[in-house]
């Protein structure tokens, strides 16, 4: 067991998966002899060489069109997108080719590729370096998405992504990278589509993702001393999606709150809202409740920021109200 | 093989006319010289990606022409179960990676395929077909760079008919040749071929694959040609002029390699067998498409997941 930050298992995890499997690449912008941006991939270009770990240009076109060519070969590549919102220069690679090919070709084709990206506000980089696009994904048919909300999840679902079949969006809550956690000695592998209770309660369930899940959790912890006993749920896996511990949860609660870091319309927990409406809506006790961002680009200034993104004190009010 | 390519594309147009052919096509009628020139000078294991004006390159990687008749067809018996249709046809076992039809998607795609090729060792050498439009989107620019900064084993061809959809590509193009004229950015031999000659383009993709294949890099090769139709089935190209027209299909590939061939000293007889054959074939694989069932609804959801299904909850 060691405390690990998340950075340092992003770059643990994808070490794991090319030690093990030959066939393991990894291309991006600046991560390898910089070691990334956010410092996520320090020493992959010393232990793996230059071949494995390589720089690519500013072309996110080609970078993800190199990953989806090289998975259709033989390899299984993965590719570094540095930020999420440069997904809106590569989308047609993403949306219209990665997700769509197998499909399309009755399953001739295989993509076992994975992209990961560094997503979400609260590090006051402005309107186009912080938003929380994983529904831009999820919205997708043929993509798998996942984020992991803490160093040992990021090492498990980054190995399942990569030993899955499928083309996995790996999106990783940037404000986290310094975030600490522990982290098991050897081998860790996850599985994808399971939903994680991070605490248990009867009264309410709060459905959180990424950055959302340690606010969440916090806000829970603070309403237990107000005796309003909440379950947190990590949801982890957009698709697949974990569908069941969620209602199982609902039937428990009778009250389901969701917590997300996307704007308001059509963010993940309106499809999670939607399904727990169809399918357990006898088991409600009160209406279901979404926190989100306003419908807003997110501002720089941290003032700004602040307000726009879930607070604490914000769920832990709104839960509160849900409660009356 | 362009005579089979030609007679294949006439009969898809006509079993459009006959309503047993849905959606859109893009013929390549008159273009066939190219897909031809090519194929002939690769190895099975290459892989050839192409745009949604694909038939012809699908079927002279060696694709079944009846699965390829059926899937225009949209019969399950299809090449992609009916699942892709007429701009998607795609036969991995023959080395045909993909008909895409996004303009330019497939320039990275094929870097990818080259990339895997080199690391793994393969000898694979990887060859992109795409139009003259293609030329200015931007993934045909990251693709090209990226191709010869990492020395891949890829051939790209720009096959140029003049047109980029309905508007003259020289309109809209800041050079003369949209695709040799650009070489020079990233390096590359500016090579600029007919594309109506066979043999020109046999020549041309043997030096080039070969070269690929030896660690050689990329390359670039620009083949003029010309479309017979439109751009679609709903265009009956009326903007183009009727002399210019003329002169082009006074260059038809195949009467001109008929020629050809007649001047070299082969017998009239052996050639009028060979365009006999190629109708049988289709005739044969139009039976076999029309005969082909439609799919079921247990297709539908199949085939989106490795597992074999498109279940996205528990």
């Amino acid at each position: 067991m060691a405390e690990l930050t998340y950075r340092e298992a992003v770059s643990r995890a994808i070490a794991q998966e090319m030690e093990r499997d030959p066939s393991v690449y990894f291309i991006g912008e600046d991560v390898a002899a910089a070691g990334g941006v956010f410092k996520t991939t320090e020493g992959l270009l010393e232990r793996f060489g230059p071949n494995r770990v390589r720089d690519t240009p500013i072309s996110e076109q080609a970078i993800i069109g190199a990953v989806m060519g090289a998975a259709m070969n033989g390899l299984r590549p993965v590719a570094e997108l540095m930020f999420s919102d440069f997904f809106a220069v590569c989308w047609d690679l993403i949306a219209n080719q990665i997700a769509k090919t197998r499909y399309m070709t009755n399953g001739q084709v295989a993509l076992p590729l994975v992209i990961r990206t560094a997503n979400g506000g609260g590090v006051r980089f402005g309107a186009q370096h912080s938003q929380s696009v994983e529904g831009w994904a999820m919205a997708i048919p043929g993509l798998k998405v996942v984020v992991p909300s803490t160093p040992v999840d990021m090492i498990g679902l980054f190995a399942a992504a990569v030993r899955d079949p499928d083309p996995v969006i790996v999106v990783e809550p940037k404000v986290l990278y310094a975030s600490k956690g522990e982290v098991p000695d050897g081998e860790i592998v996850d599985r994808l589509g399971s939903a994680n209770v991070v605490r248990t309660g009867d009264d309410v369930t709060i459905c959180a993702l990424g950055a959302m899940v340690p606010k969440a959790f916090e806000a829970a912890e603070r309403l237990a001393t107000d005796g309003i006993d909440a379950e947190v749920i990590d949801v982890r896996s957009l698709v697949p999606l974990d569908v069941t511990t969620i209602l199982d949860s609902v039937a428990k609660t009778g009250r389901f709150v969701t917590v997300e870091e996307n704007p308001r319309l059509c963010g993940w927990g309106a499809e999670v809202a939607s399904i727990v409406a169809e399918e357990r809506f006898f088991d409600l006790d009160g209406p279901l409740v979404r926190i989100t961002t306003p419908h807003l680009p997110l501002p720089a200034a941290d003032a700004l920021e602040d307000l726009a993104i879930p607070s604490v004190d914000a769920i832990a009010e709104r839960v509160r109200g849900t409660m009356d | 093989m362009m005579q089979e390519a030609r007679l294949f594309e006439k009969r898809a147009q006509d079993l459009f006319l006959e309503g047993l052919i849905k959606g859109t096509s893009h013929l390549a009628l008159g273009q066939e010289a190219v897909a031809a020139g090519f194929a002939a000078a690769l190895r099975p294991e290459d892989l050839v990606f192409c745009t949604y004006r694909g038939h012809v390159h699908t079927l002279l990687r060696g694709a079944p022409m009846s699965a390829l008749m059926a899937e225009l067809m949209g019969r399950a018996s299809g090449i992609c179960g009916g699942k892709g249709g007429s701009m998607h046809l795609t036969d991995v076992s023959h080395g045909a990676m993909g008909s895409y039809a996004i303009v330019g998607a497939h320039m990275p795609i094929a870097a990818g395929a080259a990339w895997a090729a080199m690391e793994r060792g393969t000898g694979q050498v990887v060859v992109c077909f795409f139009g003259d439009g293609t030329t200015n989107i931007g993934a045909f620019h990251e693709a090209l760079n990226m191709a010869v900064v990492w020395r891949l084993p890829v051939v790209y061809v720009c096959e140029n008919n003049l047109y980029m959809e309905y508007t003259p590509i020289g309109d809209v193009t800041a050079v003369a040749n949209p695709a040799a004229d650009r070489a020079s950015a990233y390096g590359l031999e500016s090579i600029l071929v007919d594309g109506n000659d066979v043999d020109e383009v046999y020549e041309t993709a043997t030096r080039l694959v070969d070269r690929a294949r030896e660690g050689g890099g990329p390359a670039l090769v620009e083949a003029r040609t010309y479309r017979h139709g439109g751009h679609s089935r709903a265009d009956p190209a009326t903007y183009r002029p009727d002399d210019e027209v003329k002169a082009w299909l006074a260059r038809d590939p195949i009467p001109t390699y008929r020629e050809r061939l007649l001047a070299s000293g082969v017998e009239a007889g052996e050639i009028d067998l060979v365009e006999r054959d190629a109708l049988e074939l289709v005739d044969r694989a139009t039976e076999e498409a029309k005969a082909g069932p439609f799919p079921g609804p247990d297709a539908l959801e199949t085939e989106l997941w490795a597992d074999g299904g498109s279940t996205w909850r528990s």
